[in-house]
């Protein structure tokens, strides 16, 4: 994935003077926000900013205030998870998210089955369609689940669950990925792994966009194009890492003070 | 040192076989002996097994609901009673005596208010769709008790001997009941299994389990929430009206009774005995308590007493049902 250049290009997606409240509390203020095609983009602040807030009114969960959600020239404005998917822009959730006692298989058949649209028919046989089974198959490769496959998720490592949750969102061949702390709960090992698996499939599945919410900086230094910093519901900043690392002032607004491994690796 | 390796490959082979042939197999063994029984039993022995077919249709249905899905409803006798008072109004009101138009409208009417009721009970889950379920079951219940005029009250319905085929059996109701309608019903039961199964083991069945494990998860993967239960809802309203239609042929009347909140408490108790978690399960327990009811109520008068007991006992050693604690014995013999 890469950017495009140009910005006179439509957005894939945007936030246009977007507000939230929540009776008095007022959780987002005029906030714009606009994704590219082939961006990754970071959204980051400290707890309470309206990271989680901003991305449930962009996937269209929560109805804005005052504003507009656009994705692909189409109001999306509190149209619900299934529209969702149907338009193609998957969530991946903060806290493992799966079918305990269903199979790696089943989980992402459940996914391909919605995008092949394969449920009017109560009576089609699951295990016999060969188009739906490929699929599931590719979606477990790109995702390094393959050798899983027949495994129940609940029987999944913490790592292989959050890559299943992943996978699951990838299964419906989205253009975008909206993920809320990919890798939160898991150990900071299995955390580049996951990101590297997360972003060599982005690309192997021609998704145009990530919009991640992470608090790891490492992590949001190494894969962004671009970071977006809320602060009291406000954005703070729209700029590339390079120019957002430099700044200190800037990341001690959004993580306190900026932790030393970071500083070593420059 | 050889022995593990042999061990292993019998896990494998009970793993990879007990999920897809397991239940289909077990029921329709079970039917094949079924079908051998009026060599073998008495009158009576087949009298029993009626009742049996018509619960076991019945609870294909319910468990599609609440072991597929994850809905428990309290009010899915109210689907035997649709099916019942159906047969009964067409025979006795009617003259309509066709068996496939009995079939037929009953399921018809079920499915109907089933998609009515269903619309207004699956926006709820666990205890506030129980509830509703209860609520519902004991309106139509009271419907049936009150409405002296269209449903006989107290009373209840007769139902009339119905065609089979178009043709009419001359011999006597134990004759008709235990021969031709015997052999019918068991037909039909096979046929619905095969489709129960059908619908289980498709993408819609997967929805469906994706419901019950994370209906949460499931919206954000594309699936529609509402619709899949209320078609799961519908389903097994349908399959209930088609068991109530055969328990109303098989002892002649449609009672109130029939719809009653405690007759939806033993579709319960069935399905919890035989075991939710497997598809043949719900059938079993539906074969084991028309059994051990009878059984029961030879022996005392506190037969509801011992029963209740049964089910104390079922729910605190074996949470799993019959068919659920097999499968743990057989896997776990299989893993040694």
């Amino acid at each position: 994935m890469q950017p495009t250049p140009a910005a006179d290009n439509d957005p894939l997606f945007e936030a246009i003077n977007v507000s939230k409240s929540f009776g008095v509390f007022k959780a987002l203020r005029d906030v714009s926000f606009r994704v590219d095609d082939g961006e990754f983009v970071s959204v980051v602040g400290p707890n309470g900013a309206g990271k989680t807030t901003l991305v449930n009114v962009v996937s269209g969960l929560l109805r804005p205030t005052i504003g507009e959600v656009r994705f692909m020239g189409r109001d999306i404005a509190g149209i619900g998870p299934v529209e969702l998917a149907r338009l193609g822009m998957s969530r991946a959730f903060q806290l493992v998210n799966i079918f305990p006692a269903l199979t790696v298989r089943e989980t992402l058949a459940v996914a391909v089955a919605s995008r092949l649209r394969r449920i009017g028919n109560p009576f089609r046989s699951l295990r016999r369609d060969d188009v739906l089974q490929a699929d599931v198959e590719r979606v477990a490769e790109v995702l390094g689940l393959r050798a899983r496959l027949d495994a129940v998720a609940s029987a999944l490592s913490q790592g292989e669950k959050k890559l299943l949750d992943i996978a699951s969102a990838f299964a419906l061949n989205p253009s975008v990925i909206l993920l809320d702390e990919p890798t939160s709960g898991v150990s900071s090992g299995d955390k580049h792994a996951i990101m590297e698996v997360l972003v060599t499939a982005a690309r192997a599945a021609g998704v145009r966009a990530i919009v991640q919410v992470e608090h790891d900086m490492d992590l949001v230094e190494r894969y962004s194009h671009r970071i977006v910093a809320l602060q009291e519901g406000t954005v703070l900043a729209d700029m590339v890492p390079a120019a957002f690392f430099r700044d200190p002032a800037m990341i001690s607004a959004v993580i306190g003070t900026r932790p030393k491994t970071l500083g070593g690796m420059h | 040192m050889s022995t593990p390796a042999i061990d292993v490959g019998w896990g494998a082979v009970v793993q990879r076989v007990t999920p897809r042939l397991n239940g289909l197999w077990v029921l329709l063994g079970l039917i094949a002996v079924m079908a051998l029984l009026p060599c073998i039993a008495s009158p009576y022995a087949l009298m029993l097994m009626l009742p049996f077919i018509g619960y076991g249709i019945t609870l294909l249905g319910f468990n599609l609901l609440f072991g597929t899905t994850g809905l428990l409803s309290f009010g899915h006798a109210l689907f035997l009673g649709v099916g019942a008072y159906t047969a009964a109004a067409l025979t006795s009101k009617f003259g309509i005596l066709s068996f496939e138009l009995l079939l037929i409208t009953a399921a018809l009417a079920s499915g109907l208010i089933s998609l009515v009721i269903g619309a207004l009970c699956v926006r709820y889950t666990r205890i506030f769709f129980g509830m509703l379920t209860l609520a519902f079951g004991m309106l139509f219940h009271s419907f049936l008790f009150k409405f002296y005029s269209v449903t006989g009250g107290d009373q209840g319905m007769r139902v009339l001997r119905p065609l089979l085929l178009g043709m009419e059996w001359r011999g006597g109701k134990t004759a008709f009941l235990t021969g031709p309608f015997y052999y019918y019903t068991l037909l039909l039961f096979a046929l619905l299994g095969l489709a129960m199964w059908r619908i289980t083991q498709s993408p819609f069945g997967l929805h469906l389990r994706a419901i019950r494990e994370n209906a949460n998860k499931a919206a954000y993967v594309g699936v529609q929430i509402f619709r899949m239960r209320l078609a799961a809802f519908v389903i097994s309203a349908i399959y209930g009206g088609i068991g109530g239609t055969i328990l109303a042929v098989t002892t002649g009347l449609a009672d109130p009774e029939l719809a009653y909140w405690t007759h939806s408490g033993n579709l319960v108790f069935m399905a919890v005995l035989g075991g939710s978690g497997t598809f043949a399960g719900p059938a079993i327990g539906a074969l084991v308590f028309v059994l051990l009811q009878d059984f029961v109520m030879s022996v005392t008068q506190y037969w509801r007493f011992v029963m209740g007991a049964v089910l104390v006992l079922l729910v605190v050693f074996m949470p799993q049902g019959l068919s659920g604690t097999i499968e743990a014995l057989v896997r776990r013999n299989g893993g040694r």
